[in-house]
């Protein structure tokens, strides 16, 4: 099968060991996100050749790259991967042009060739009018799209997008995944973009793998994650608040908090995994009216804005995470340590079964 | 009207800010250099100089000279290079130990190591004797054996000059350059030499001046002929024992020379080793 | 933190002064290099014979030394090994009455083995052997090449070393096949023949010995020549090969 095949088995220093199954098909996205520490360098190290694997393998587009067993490695130059770094790493001795024609050259083709092919790409990437600028006179924006028409100009097997978005800021970031969304997908093969930061995986990837302690804990679309998340961890990255609990017969009693809930699920029974979208939980100047089974006089801890939402956490008795409009944040005049009602209804409380 | 304005309005002076403790001591450091240069500035016997300059010894001194230091150079460049890459890039056993004895000369007294040189690639040396039993090859007496002397107390200047910029280059280009599909010997070609281009300079012309004026090692490993084996430094001891006004003139030629180099380099070599 | 730097420099600078103390104890002598193993000998028999009194030896090329005693360097006592050396040195005013205490003559020198087969001056003229002559400047270089006039000897060196020790180490080591030298440096090495030059080359090579007008310690300097030339001394000398004066 063409694409990525792989089962990555390799170590970092004495006590990390790395163990993830990787497979990409052409012309698709995934995400490995997750946070410092997590492996994510490891593996892109692992991938690119630079650290040969301890076990498992790793093929590209039919070929065999790494296979221990076999005691098979190709090197890095003979790998046909191309990487976008997230310190862009330009040749800064070098105009735009001459960065994107190096894999052509290196790759053997004549001068005028490879220069032809180079501005092409220089062109798709809207960077024409820089291309005779020396490449360590450019903006971050601007060398991380020269990064990226350098890595594309080789015609990979495999496009690797090393936390390319982390160095920019906030706005050249929302720019430049408008970028990497465009080309991407005019790139015929498997693509691997890591990241922790959930924004980038959600909006880029067609599928999302989060990689914590060596170990891919969780894969699928980014609705899986956000919907279901497997542990806490990933829910905190989706945004989900997720907490364990027992359900008898609708009533919750939780393992980390005093307080008590009302699910209207009373089929699952026993130990539960309790999760609350943030959208889910209403907040109120007074008590509410009406009948929610579900609500408490609490505080606001903390309240965050992320653009077109609110993020809001709670405090005693019990910290959620709260999604809700910038007007109605505004509204109810929230800031940290004001007193607020919340509320849920007991449908929009969701429960599954723990594991022991 | 204009010089009234002038004359009101005196240039403010204000206080130098510098602790006077400094200032002493950083003059006491400043006349180490410039007191012995002023000494062979007022030694020089300025009316003749021209005359001193174009005699026969001192100009087959500072062809000799020019000569062994440029070559000296130019080889030190080319094996060099590869050793400094070789000590920052991989790892063997006994890389510890090769990069202190490629230290050495600078630490060794010259003579020291021009007798070294003779163990080991004089007539009757390690080396030097199979090698002039089968080509007929001798290096002592002979310019060539100046070269090595040059090369041989020049080198680790430029050996260590390299290695340090190998080794705070950021070797991740070198990794961005292999993923672009570059062999190791490109990736050396076209990336890691242009980067460190500039200490890459500044060691070779550090090295060359090195060789310029080298004189115990030359002495000792290639002695003293005048047109083959006397450089510019042998020259001016030779000429202090007779003849005090050669002597001087050829100092001022090496100090002139050296100097020129120097400044020319200042900016590159003081910012950026 | 200045307190420091100042009691430091005033340590240096006192201790400077420290270097000079003890004049009277000490004897400081300017010697040839081509006496540097006679000396060395004369220097422990003196010591030992005027306990408390410490000889101090430099040794160089006797051209060097001069320039030494013109540029003020303390001395009580030149020992040249070049008769017009000591002259100079008499004329600037920097030299007593000084006195012919040895002799010296021109041999060659061949490696023990003598691989090239050299049998007396006339190969001194061969291009195809290793040749070294002192440089020309220094005492040893001017009466070889004054022998060597007198032979009628066309020389063709392939170095001119700059003191006769280093010229006589390349000859121990093989690494040049013959050079002129003094007798007393043969004598000195096992590792090294001589070759009598034909007595055609008649070469004067006298050393004189002076007490110095500057030095220190004028006493001491007068019995330091005066042990020099007694008996005791001169045996030392002949010890070494030198001849008499």
């Amino acid at each position: 099968m063409t694409g990525l095949d792989a089962h990555l088995v390799t170590a970092r220093g004495d006590d990390f060991t790395l163990d993830i199954q990787l497979s990409i098909a052409p012309g698709e996205t995934l995400a490995l996100l997750g946070p410092n520490g997590a492996g994510k360098s490891t593996t892109v190290d692992a991938l690119a050749g630079i650290v040969p694997l301890r076990a498992g393998h790793l093929k590209l587009a039919g070929r065999s790259l790494d296979v221990p067993a076999q005691d098979h490695f190709s090197p890095p130059e003979d790998r046909s991967i191309g990487v976008v770094f997230q310190d862009y790493l330009l040749f800064d001795h070098l105009s735009v042009l001459e960065n994107v024609m190096f894999g052509p050259l290196a790759s053997g083709l004549r001068k005028q060739t490879a220069r032809t092919v180079a501005g092409r790409w220089v062109k798709a990437l809207d960077l024409g009018a820089l291309a005779h600028r020396r490449a360590g006179q450019l903006s971050g924006g601007q060398a991380q799209r020269v990064a990226l028409a350098r890595a594309l100009a080789t015609e990979p097997d495999l496009l690797l997008l090393d936390e390319a978005l982390a160095a920019l800021d906030v706005r050249t970031r929302s720019e430049l995944r408008q970028v990497l969304s465009r080309h991407l997908a005019d790139f015929d093969g498997p693509r691997l973009l890591i990241t922790h930061d959930p924004t980038d995986a959600f909006l880029l990837a067609d599928r999302i793998a989060v990689l914590e302690g060596g170990r891919i804990i969780q894969v699928g679309s980014s609705e899986d994650i956000r919907r279901r998340p497997a542990t806490p961890y990933v829910a905190a990255l989706a945004g989900t608040n997720l907490l364990r609990g027992m359900n008898s017969n609708g009533s919750l009693s939780l393992d980390d908090y005093a307080h008590r809930l009302q699910t209207a699920n009373t089929s699952v029974k026993g130990p539960v995994l309790i999760t609350i979208h943030p959208t889910a939980i209403a907040l109120h100047p007074t008590q509410p009216s009406g009948s929610p089974r579900n609500s408490w006089r609490t505080t606001v801890a903390t309240v965050e804005p992320l653009g077109d939402t609110t993020r809001i956490t709670l405090a005693d008795p019990l910290a959620l995470g709260v999604d809700i409009t910038p007007a109605a944040t505004a509204a109810l005049k929230l800031s940290p340590g004001t007193p607020i009602w919340a509320s849920i209804k007991a449908t929009e409380i969701a429960v599954s079964p723990a594991a022991e | 009207m204009k010089d009234r304005v002038r004359d009101q309005q005196p240039r403010r002076r204000v206080r130098s800010r510098a602790p006077w403790q400094l200032v002493v001591l950083g003059s006491i450091g400043a006349a180490v250099f410039v007191l012995p240069l002023v000494g062979l500035a007022t030694r020089t016997p300025w009316s003749r100089l021209v005359e001193l300059v174009s005699s026969d010894i001192v100009v087959d001194a500072l062809k000799l000279s020019v000569t062994t230091s440029l070559i000296a150079a130019l080889i030190c460049l080319i094996v060099g290079v590869p050793l400094a890459w070789l000590l920052a890039r991989t790892e063997f056993p006994g890389r510890r130990v090769l990069r202190s004895i490629v230290t050495l000369p600078m630490v060794l007294p010259p003579v020291v190591g021009g007798a070294a040189l003779l163990f080991a690639l004089g007539r009757r040396g390690v080396v030097g004797e199979p090698l002039n039993e089968a080509t007929g090859f001798l290096l002592p007496f002979s310019m060539w054996g100046v070269v090595v002397a040059n090369v041989f107390v020049a080198m680790p200047f430029l050996v260590v000059t390299v290695e340090g910029a190998l080794n705070n280059l950021n070797a991740r280009y070198e990794v961005a350059a292999a993923t672009l599909g570059a062999s190791r010997l490109t990736v050396f070609r076209r990336v890691t030499l242009p980067m460190i281009a500039p200490s890459l300079r500044a060691g070779l012309v550090l090295a060359w001046a090195r060789a310029l004026g080298e004189f115990g090692a030359t002495i000792t490993f290639a002695g003293n002929l005048q047109g083959r084996t006397q450089t510019l430094p042998i020259a001016v001891f030779v000429a202090l024992e007779s003849d005090r006004d050669t002597a001087v003139a050829i100092s001022l030629v090496l100090v002139v020379v050296s100097l020129v180099v120097l400044m020319v380099l200042r900016d590159r070599w003081w910012s950026r080793t | 933190m200045t307190r420091g730097v100042a009691a430091f420099v005033a340590l240096l600078l006192v201790c400077g002064a420290c270097a000079d103390s003890a004049d009277d104890d000490t004897v400081l002598v300017l010697a040839a290099a081509s006496l540097t193993d006679a000396f060395a000998e004369i220097e422990v028999a003196f010591e030992g014979a005027n306990p408390g009194i410490d000889v101090q030896l430099n040794l160089a090329g006797s051209t060097a030394l001069r320039e030494q005693i013109f540029q003020g360097a303390p001395a009580d006592v030149f020992a040249s090994a070049n008769a017009a050396t000591m002259q100079a040195v008499v004329n600037a005013g920097d030299a007593n009455e000084p006195q012919l205490f040895a002799s010296n003559t021109l041999v060659l020198a061949v490696p023990i083995d003598n691989p090239a087969g050299v049998t007396g001056p006339g190969d001194l003229a061969d291009p195809d052997r290793l040749v070294g002559l002192c440089a020309a400047a220094v005492p040893c270089g001017d009466f070889a090449r004054q022998a060597l006039d007198q032979l009628g000897i066309e020389a063709v060196p392939d170095t001119n070393e700059l003191d006769v020790r280093a010229l006589l180490t390349k000859i121990e080591a093989g690494e040049l096949d013959v050079g002129m030298v003094y007798a007393t440096d043969v004598a000195a090495s096992d590792l090294v023949r001589g070759i009598a030059l034909p007595p055609r080359a008649e070469v004067e090579i006298v050393y004189p010995i002076a007490t110095l007008p500057d030095g220190s310690n004028p006493s001491q300097a007068t019995a330091f020549v005066d042990f020099v030339l007694s008996a005791t001394g001169q045996q030392i000398l002949a010890d070494f090969g030198f001849g008499a004066p």
